[in-house]
């Protein structure tokens, strides 16, 4: 990969413009030490990663290898102890907590492990949540998301509450919530792992589909090796430190 | 923050306990509120009857009318008074009546005032010796327009020609006749505290436009050498027997009250809060402020405050509906019931405000995998 990212943070915010050459996200030397119980524990350790633009990356490592951390920091949900992460063109590393989370409203779609809706919302509300909350164009997000839930098979279900919906459905619902946003990078966090094989194969099909579809980059945290066949490159990760 | 809005009306139930809860802290506030106004009401209505700018009692009395005497020079030097637009007298005498039909002995305390001028609190003076308006609490004792009422151990007959409201005075009914039959009857029936003609308890001073109160009541008693004390109505009100430990006592149990609404609030909205920082983490991480999930936690307390506050009322206007005149002093008022309502709201944003840094606390990594 060329290092053709923009070298200052300064005022890029025209990031979406030239997206189509930028790289979803290029971490350079992130570094992040947690403080536990006064001993420091290095959880990622000098990581370097580019993600091309529509590349989808499956991020694999056992538990305790600091796949979450990195995924956190790549999502702007924690901020590294050392090192740059930039992500479609713009330099989170140096954000302050607000602007983190007006960056991970407006750039980033997550996918949580634990799916996470919102049990007293439907579906298609779910997906409206953080429209909600930021108070964007309201008659645009209600298109998207009927849009979005008719694309994930789930039009039928737009008002129904999570508790009637399967697992299949519910880990659909949690997708097109990531994709509210139209981020240029989506995580996902064990997308597969309270789903049989069947049913994983499937939502990672799902997941390589809408991604290549809309030209958006997704990082798969995973311990499941057999996701890897629907990625692009597999990036493994051990004790901190990425081998790709 | 229709999130929040969405939750209350989905899941009703989780908020029921705190609804509850308050329903019955605001009824209990509203109920209490009544009870201090309805007892304030029955103490010191003869006084809120006068409309005056001033009550004025010689200077020995303690500001008591049982103990003060006003001579007709006094009376002289305090219309001199400039600012003074009328003066009258006010006399009273606390006496048992004898309510026709029923027994000899089954007597009802009852004040028996003199007054001279008619304010817009009361009607015109009874022209005829021994008529008197009667104050409609007697209503409920059976008495009625044209009853003859034998008023202290004399028997004096005291006829009532109508009825007034809100008169009372000390919680006891009053009998409203002129100056003359004020003496008579006081002559008659209290042989230790006998009054020539001319002598008053007290005098009801209506001041000139314009003139200060507070001032008017130095002038006053710099006119007669400090023979007399002038005491706004107000002064005069808080100066009767128990009114002001009353007052104290009960605002004393209407301020706990709120504590404790306060405490209801913090406790129920902070249990809320801890079982919803999953939920939180997860809208933290997908980009919601703390501010705005802050602000969902203070309208729902808001609201179910509200619902509680309404309830509240109700039952307060139902209480003054259903209790029979008579029995219990309790009155419901407007400005009662929004005063407790605002006390309740106030509760329950303080409340919440116990939550606040909890909501800020939240971290959104929790919602990335076991999270560190």
């Amino acid at each position: 990969m060329t290092e053709t990212s923009p070298e200052n943070d300064g005022s890029g915010a025209t990031g979406t413009a030239a997206q189509a050459n930028t790289p979803a996200l290029e971490m350079e030397g992130v570094r992040k030490v947690y403080e536990v119980a006064d001993e420091e524990v290095v959880a990622l350790d000098h990581a370097e990663l580019i993600v091309g633009s529509n590349e989808i990356i499956a991020l694999v490592g056992p538990s305790g290898s600091g796949k979450t951390t990195l995924c956190s920091i790549a999502g702007g949900i924690l901020s590294p102890t050392e090192g740059k992460v930039i992500v479609g063109g713009n330099d989170i590393s140096g954000y302050s907590a607000k602007q983190l989370t007006e960056f991970r409203r407006d750039s980033v779609g997550f996918v949580f492990q634990t799916v996470n809706l919102i049990p007293f919302l439907t579906a298609r509300e779910n997906l409206l949540v953080v429209d909600e909350i930021s108070g964007r164009d309201r008659k645009r997000a209600n298109k998207r998301a009927d849009q979005l839930l008719e694309e994930l098979g789930l039009a039928d279900r737009a008002g129904n509450l999570p508790s009637q919906l399967s697992g299949g459905q519910k880990q659909r619902v949690a997708i097109g919530r990531s994709l509210m946003n139209e981020p240029s990078l989506v995580l996902f966090d064990e997308p597969t792992s309270a789903l049989d094989t069947k049913l994983g194969d499937q939502m990672v099909e799902l997941i390589r589909e809408e991604m290549k579809s809309r030209g958006t980059a997704a990082i798969i945290v995973t311990h499941d090796e057999r996701i890897t066949g629907y990625a692009d490159r597999t990036v493994h990760i051990t004790d901190g430190r990425l081998e790709a | 923050m229709s999130l929040a809005l969405k939750e209350l009306r989905r899941r009703p139930g989780r908020f029921g306990v705190a609804t509850v809860i308050l329903t019955l802290i605001a009824i209990l506030l509203m109920f209490l509120g009544g009870l201090l106004d309805g007892l304030t009401a029955g103490n010191t209505g003869a006084i809120r009857a006068q409309q005056a700018d001033l009550i004025v009692y010689s200077a020995t009395s303690q500001d008591s009318l049982v103990r003060s005497r006003i001579d007709p020079p006094e009376r002289r030097q305090v219309e001199q008074v400039k600012g003074v637009d009328s003066v009258s007298e006010l006399g009273s005498v606390q006496l048992g009546a004898r309510i026709e039909g029923k027994g000899p002995r089954d007597l009802v305390p009852v004040v028996l005032f003199g007054y001279e001028s008619a304010s817009t609190g009361l009607p015109t003076t009874p022209t005829k010796p021994g008529e008197a308006w009667a104050d409609d609490s007697l209503e409920s004792e059976g008495v009625e327009t044209g009853d003859i009422l034998k008023i202290g151990p004399e028997r004096s007959p005291v006829k009532v020609i109508g009825f007034v409201n809100d008169t009372r005075y000390t919680g006891q009914s009053t009998l409203w006749a002129s100056m003359e039959t004020w003496r008579k009857v006081q002559n008659e029936n209290r042989s230790d505290a006998r009054v020539a003609p001319g002598v008053s308890q007290a005098l009801v001073v209506q001041a000139a436009s314009g003139a200060n109160a507070n001032d008017l009541a130095i002038s006053v008693d710099r006119a007669t050498n400090d023979q007399t004390s002038s005491l706004t109505e107000d002064e005069a009100i808080s100066a009767l027997p128990g009114v002001e430990s009353q007052q104290r006592v009960f605002n004393q149990i209407i301020g706990l009250t709120v504590l404790i609404a306060i405490i209801v609030v913090a406790l129920f909205f902070a249990l809320i809060t801890v079982e919803r920082i999953g939920l939180y983490g997860v809208l933290k991480a997908l980009g919601a402020r703390s501010g705005s999930l802050f602000a969902g936690v203070l309208l729902q307390a808001v609201i179910v405050t509200l619902i509680a506050s309404v309830i509240g009322a109700i039952a307060a206007l139902a209480m003054a509906a259903v209790i029979p005149p008579g029995s219990i002093p309790f009155i419901a008022t407007g400005s009662r019931i929004a005063g407790s309502a605002f006390f309740l709201l106030l509760a329950a944003v303080i409340g919440c405000a116990f939550s606040l840094r909890r909501v800020l606390k939240v971290d959104p990594a929790q919602a990335m995998g076991a999270g560190q």
